[in-house]
């Protein structure tokens, strides 16, 4: 662990700070972009990603283990959101053989 | 902490009984355990406790848990004859209903970041299989993909936020950054400022405020009446009460920072859930703008931090609960008897139905804001707050917005009692009857005797 530590604090904090917003901002990009829905969802998980690398480098700063006990919620949660929305996409695709987003527009004002 | 233990064990022994066949125990067990678990809040009523740094059970909590489960108690009694006979999931529907609520409770009652998020995710992960329950139905099919995408892109932005804060703090204790930003209140993190909006933006998307709120309409109108029923009562209450515990305690040094982004965001939801609402013509479409509005309103509290925003948001969350389930109460009714949400569908409801058509007209006085109703104390207590700080052009809009909402609400009003219909009788079962008396009851009282709930917390 150690030396891990070591080439962590190797890199200035700043890079990991833009690095994960750059990320986050692709994620964000993607989901307002791509219209099919899987797509959309990978973004989602891209962004996810961007808050778990930036809590484990600010975990190392701080010298602080809560950062990366918080990682691990999230990437569970993850687990537990893919369950979910995966198989809410495939009840869709069932009832309309298409997961393009566009499609999703019975309700409207 | 023992409310969310009983809270999570019924549901299990839900989940089993419905593994049993057991059909027409469910609903006792459900009620039964909710009972439990408001007993233990009444229980532990002027006892704060903090449960190992992560969960502040004191009398906000407590109160605001309280809200919610008597909130899923009345939406747990309409359940009967909400289902069809040969129905197969009605376990799993009560099931993930009550691990929503444990979700709620864990919401109005962290002490850390790591548990605001824990307790928002259980929520919505729950909902979001609710709101696609039906799985033939393409409306709520499209609620659920459309609510799930928006939900997860919000909690991207609530991460996020949580960790730029961690990073200027190094903590994910409320108390701790509090104390953070008190001792360097001239020379705060960079980080700070967009940590701050992003978990702004995330809430914001999570109760529904404008302009986060276009999924709102799409998700209450597809969604099962229940369900939505659920989302727009209890679930908005708690979204307000973890705003608050955030904004009001840990980012309340920084008030001067985030107030005007707040208040930008509060003007653009009251004119945009009121006007909009004006044009609808579907009922459950228009209960949906209206409670856009609201959310507009409760943020009021937010602009003007007193000791008093807690109890404000507390009585008029009260008011908009229980005035929104006799809403929606009907609403379900009509439904099964005229197969239509539409506003006129609702025409000459009185003449056979004088017991729902009062219950509904004194529920939309509440929520349009007439005195002697509970929706009337909680408009005058938010825009008394804002005005101590005489935000004058904030109180001007509310009111000419208020005025707006009477145009909708008594259009509702004058459907049921002057309009010619089909005069159709619906046939209200007894525990519909129980909850559109108590819940109007409880308007009433609140409306006549606030002092009731007013010092409370």
């Amino acid at each position: 662990m150690g030396s891990i530590f070591e080439n962590m604090q190797g890199v200035p904090l700043n890079h990991y700070i833009w690095f994960c917003a750059i990320i986050f901002t692709i994620g964000v990009i993607g989901v307002l972009v791509r219209r099919n829905a899987i797509i959309i969802f990978m973004s989602v998980e891209l962004m996810l990603n961007a808050v778990n690398l930036l809590l484990a480098a600010f975990s190392v700063h701080h010298n602080d283990a809560s950062g990366q006990v918080f990682v691990f919620f999230i990437m569970a949660l993850a687990a537990a959101e893919v369950a979910v929305g995966l198989s809410i996409i495939v009840m869709v695709y069932r009832n309309t053989q298409s997961i393009d987003i566009n499609v999703l527009n019975r309700l409207k004002w | 902490m023992n409310i969310i233990i009983t809270i999570a064990v019924t549901a299990l022994v839900v989940l089993y009984t419905g593994l049993f066949k057991a059909k027409k125990a469910l609903l006792p067990i459900t009620l039964l355990g909710l009972l439990v678990a408001l007993g233990f809040t009444i229980c532990s009523w002027d006892q704060p406790t903090v449960y190992f740094g992560m969960m502040q059970i004191d009398n906000f909590a407590l109160a605001f848990a309280s809200i919610s489960i008597i909130g899923t108690l009345f939406i747990f009694l309409l359940t009967q004859r909400y289902f069809a006979e040969n129905s197969q999931n009605i376990a799993e529907y009560f099931t993930l209903i009550l691990f929503a609520l444990c979700g709620i409770i864990i919401m109005v009652s962290y002490k850390n970041l790591s548990m605001l998020f824990i307790g928002i995710e259980i929520m919505s992960v729950c909902l979001y299989i609710l709101a696609g329950i039906r799985k033939q139905n393409f409306a709520s099919n499209e609620a659920s993909l459309k609510y799930f995408l928006m939900g997860a892109f919000s909690t991207g932005f609530l991460l996020f936020g949580i960790a730029l804060i961690y990073g200027a703090t190094g903590s994910f204790d409320i108390d701790v950054i509090q104390t953070n930003l008190v001792n360097n209140v001239t020379n705060v993190s960079p980080l700070f400022y967009p940590g701050i909006i992003l978990m702004m933006v995330g809430l914001c998307f999570k109760v529904g405020a404008a302009p986060f709120h276009f999924w709102t309409p799409d998700v209450y109108e597809g969604a099962p009446s229940l369900i939505t029923a659920f989302m727009s009562t209890v679930v908005k209450t708690a979204g307000f009460a973890a705003f608050l515990r955030l904004f009001a305690g840990a980012f309340e040094p920084l008030h001067d920072f985030w107030m005007p982004a707040l208040m930008v965001i509060v003007i653009i939801t009251l004119c945009l859930g009121n006007i909009t609402a004006l044009y609808q013509k579907n009922f459950k479409r228009m209960l949906a703008y209206s409670s856009i509005s609201h959310a507009g309103y409760l943020l009021f509290s937010l602009i003007v931090l007193t000791a008093h925003s807690a109890s404000n948001v507390l009585v008029y969350a009260a008011a908009y609960t229980f005035a929104s389930i006799v809403a929606f109460a009907v609403l379900i009714n009509v439904k099964q008897k005229t197969g239509s949400d539409d506003i006129e569908s609702f025409n000459g409801l009185a003449k056979r139905n004088p017991l729902a058509a009062l219950a509904l007209t004194i529920a939309m006085l509440s929520l349009a804001g007439i005195p002697l109703t509970a929706g009337f104390i909680g408009k005058y207590v938010m825009f008394l707050n804002v005005m101590e700080n005489y935000q004058i052009i904030l109180v001007v809009i509310a009111i000419l917005n208020a005025l707006v909402g009477f145009y909708y609400y008594f259009r509702v009003i004058i459907a049921v009692y002057f309009k010619e219909g089909k005069e159709v009788e619906l046939d209200t079962p007894v525990q519909y009857k129980v909850v559109l008396v108590i819940s109007t009851i409880v308007i009433l009282v609140l409306g006549i005797y606030p002092s009731l709930i007013l010092n409370l917390i």
